[in-house]
């Protein structure tokens, strides 16, 4: 009989979160993978409960220090939603506006200090920046554009206390954000050789075989790369309202995890995050990044999960340009925030986090104290597949050494950028070789 | 590898949280790898998979105590900790989990998952200082990138950090601020909330909603007053505002639990 062997990673490093993995496999195949979270539940949606309707952004921003911008803008989107309010086409600029600074800043993090030190063999940023001075200099004044960005329209970079149901408590003025082109602008020339950069990595060769191949699931919207808006596609036809979201997609309770796994009915996994979004969207990116991916020949469908890195760079860039845009067009809203009646409803919503399809549902009374909250956040919607992945691409990684093939497979865990805080109602990785019971 | 040798050995712990205070120290962009040549950065999960073993001159600590795994874990980050501050409103006081502290902790978590039974949890989520002696809380939520820099070096150089402890309204006055309270009623928790933000609530032009927890001697019993006589809030708005980022903080708690008690008499 086959001898049996584990892979155990009891602690996940330059994740966001407290996650293990733990495979077990032998000659003959991989017979269990789980990525456990054993991150301490929260219970956001239950202590929500009894809350008024304007601390929804404030409260749910705290569920992550890494994507509280995506969080607020769900959270808000939902609420008006709920009690029909529509902002102005001035305001939504300026949400997504707030929202290129989250893209940017979490998207750098990951690119430079969390995944490359993978492909170059550094255990972090700060040891990958002995040998890679300047590019590791370049990630972090990158990062510091997008910080600047959620800073001046948040008024903080973590947990941000500007944004507000209907709007925003405080514009800016226009030559506020004039002040940022010159940063952004020299910025954006070095996300242009971030993705030149992230292209030139060698990347382990995987993907799925036929029958096996991804579901991915993003926003779409007609006019424009999708952040705040638009409709739930996926590449096998799926194509809903966020109000559907709830008929489709089911979440499960395993033993292993505090978070929940998402499912697609009768379908199963599917994946969020930047290649969905990228491969459902690409003919919506910002021009100039069309032509560069084009350019280095990087095709406008990835299917190889450890070029999502290349992804998040092209998806940072849009956010430049995206930014500088916004920015060129600003008109100051007339009035800061939209208002309406107070009134028993339920509204929800999804928008793009960095990291996926964040989905948000609330109720609210006729005194607007929310009676029922249900947060879907994008890591408890990939975490089906980053299972699947791991066991799909063992067998092609098994000769590799033991030190390496439990680094590739934390690598495969990172090419999701999972945050493990977020999917708490949300991971632990044991790589099991040899007979021995699962921890 | 890097020249180690006598550098101070820095850890950063995670406990119950959302990690937004140890994303201050990587949001450190100008400073970072400056700091990472003056110390050994020997425990950092989040950012790095290298694990140096204690002791440690300093440990940060973020995050709160809600399992009893995590009340063994932090007694021994203790024991190899020369030096021990928590960072942020979870450590310091608990978090917005602490919430439950007011609640039935299994209806919580019957109301999020299908299987309350593979779910292990205290009743109580608990500051770090309520398990182990802590040498300084630096507050906020999160907490001020500037001031966990000026911990970090005062610890390093074994003096004291200098963290005002008076109130968002004296940075409110330093910023030229118009008070919202006095000038739009707005609201404002400003007159017994820790400085450190640089007053932002105000200059957004909304009231502060105490992120930064209570500051030096709050008289929460005197705003309480004058939120009800003068901005007419009801009890609701009351509550909410002392009971969400630090409302196991003992100042915010005890007036919240006296506010419910008042409108129960009334």
């Amino acid at each position: 009989m086959a001898k049996s062997k584990t892979i155990k990673v009891d602690y996940l490093a330059r994740v966001e979160g407290e996650g293990a993995l733990h495979i077990r496999y032998d000659d003959s195949g991989v017979h269990d993978v789980k990525l456990k979270i054993f991150e301490p539940p929260r219970f956001f949606e239950a202590f929500m409960r009894g809350r008024d309707y304007l601390e929804a952004p404030d409260i749910t921003a705290r569920i992550c220090g890494i994507c509280p911008v995506a969080y607020q803008m769900s959270a808000l989107h939902a609420m008006e939603h709920a009690l029909g309010l529509v902002p102005t086409p001035e305001l939504r600029a300026l949400r997504r506006l707030i929202y290129c600074g989250e893209w940017i800043e979490s998207h750098v993090l990951h690119i430079y200090m969390l995944h490359a030190p993978d492909f170059l063999g550094y255990d972090s940023a700060v040891a990958m920046a002995k040998d890679h001075p300047k590019i590791v200099q370049d990630g972090l004044q990158i990062k510091k554009a997008g910080n600047a960005l959620v800073r001046l329209l948040g008024g903080r970079e973590v947990h941000p206390i500007n944004v507000r149901v209907g709007g925003f408590y405080r514009v800016p003025g226009t030559t506020e954000l004039e002040t940022l082109r010159e940063q952004l602008q020299q910025a954006r020339a070095l996300a242009e050789d971030t993705v030149r950069w992230t292209a030139s990595l060698p990347f382990p060769q995987f993907e799925r075989a036929d029958g096996d191949q991804y579901e991915f699931v993003a926003l779409s919207h007609p006019d424009e790369y999708p952040m705040n808006e638009g409709r739930i596609v996926s590449t096998q036809g799926l194509n809903i309202d966020a109000q559907e979201y709830e008929q489709y997609f089911r979440e499960e309770h395993v033993e292993y995890s505090n978070a929940l796994h998402s499912v697609l009915e009768q379908r199963g996994a599917y994946m969020v995050g930047p290649m969905a979004r990228y491969n459902l969207n690409f003919d919506r990116l910002a021009p100039r990044v069309q032509r560069l991916a084009e350019e280095i020949g990087f095709p406008p469908f990835c299917a190889n999960p450890f070029q999502s890195i290349v992804v998040r760079s092209l998806e940072v860039l849009h956010a430049f340009d995206e930014a500088l845009r916004i920015i060129d067009d600003y008109r100051p809203p007339s009035e800061p925030f939209v208002s309406g009646t107070i009134r028993a409803a339920t509204g929800c919503a999804a928008t793009e986090a960095p990291r996926g399809l964040l989905y948000h549902r609330y109720s609210v009374d006729d005194a607007g104290k929310i009676t029922a909250a249900r947060i879907v956040p994008p890591t408890s919607q990939n975490q089906k597949t980053i299972e699947e992945d791991l066991r799909l691409m063992l067998p092609q990684f098994m000769h590799l050494p033991e030190a390496r093939l439990r680094a590739r497979c934390e690598q495969a865990i990172r090419n999701y950028d999972p945050c493990i805080s977020c999917s708490t109602h949300f991971l632990q990785l044991h790589l099991q070789r040899g007979a021995g019971a699962l921890g | 590898m890097s020249n180690t040798q006598g550098k101070p050995k820095l850890a950063v712990w995670k406990f119950a949280s959302c990690d937004g205070c140890q994303l201050s120290l990587l949001d450190c962009e100008d400073e970072l790898l400056q700091l990472a040549d003056s110390i050994d950065i020997a425990y950092f999960m989040e950012a790095s998979s290298r694990q140096v073993e204690g002791p440690y001159d300093l440990s940060l600590v973020e995050g709160s105590i809600t399992t009893a795994d995590d009340e063994r874990r932090i007694r021994a980050v203790r024991d190899q900790s020369r030096a021990l501050v928590t960072i942020g409103a979870c450590a310091t006081a608990g978090g917005i989990q602490a919430l439950r502290n007011f609640a039935d902790v299994e209806e919580f978590t019957a109301v999020v998952y299908a299987h309350p039974e593979y779910i292990a949890t205290l009743k109580t989520s608990t500051a770090i200082s309520a398990h182990v002696p802590v040498d300084f809380e630096l507050q906020g939520c999160p907490v001020n990138k500037r001031q966990l820099l000026e911990v970090i070096s005062a610890f390093l150089h074994r003096r004291p950090p200098q963290v005002p402890p008076h109130s968002v309204c004296i940075e409110c006055k330093l910023r030229g601020n118009v008070c919202v309270w006095v000038a739009h009623g707005t609201p404002c928790l400003g007159p017994v909330t820790h400085a450190g933000c640089g007053a932002i609530c105000p200059s957004y032009n909304r009231g502060c909603y105490g992120c930064y927890g209570p500051k030096e001697n709050p008289n929460t019993a005197s705003l309480c007053h004058w939120w009800r006589e003068e901005l007419g809030a009801d009890q609701a708005t009351l509550i909410e505002n002392l009971r969400n980022f630090n409302a196991a903080a003992p100042p915010f708690e005890r007036e919240s639990r006296r506010q419910e008690q008042r409108d129960g008499e009334e």
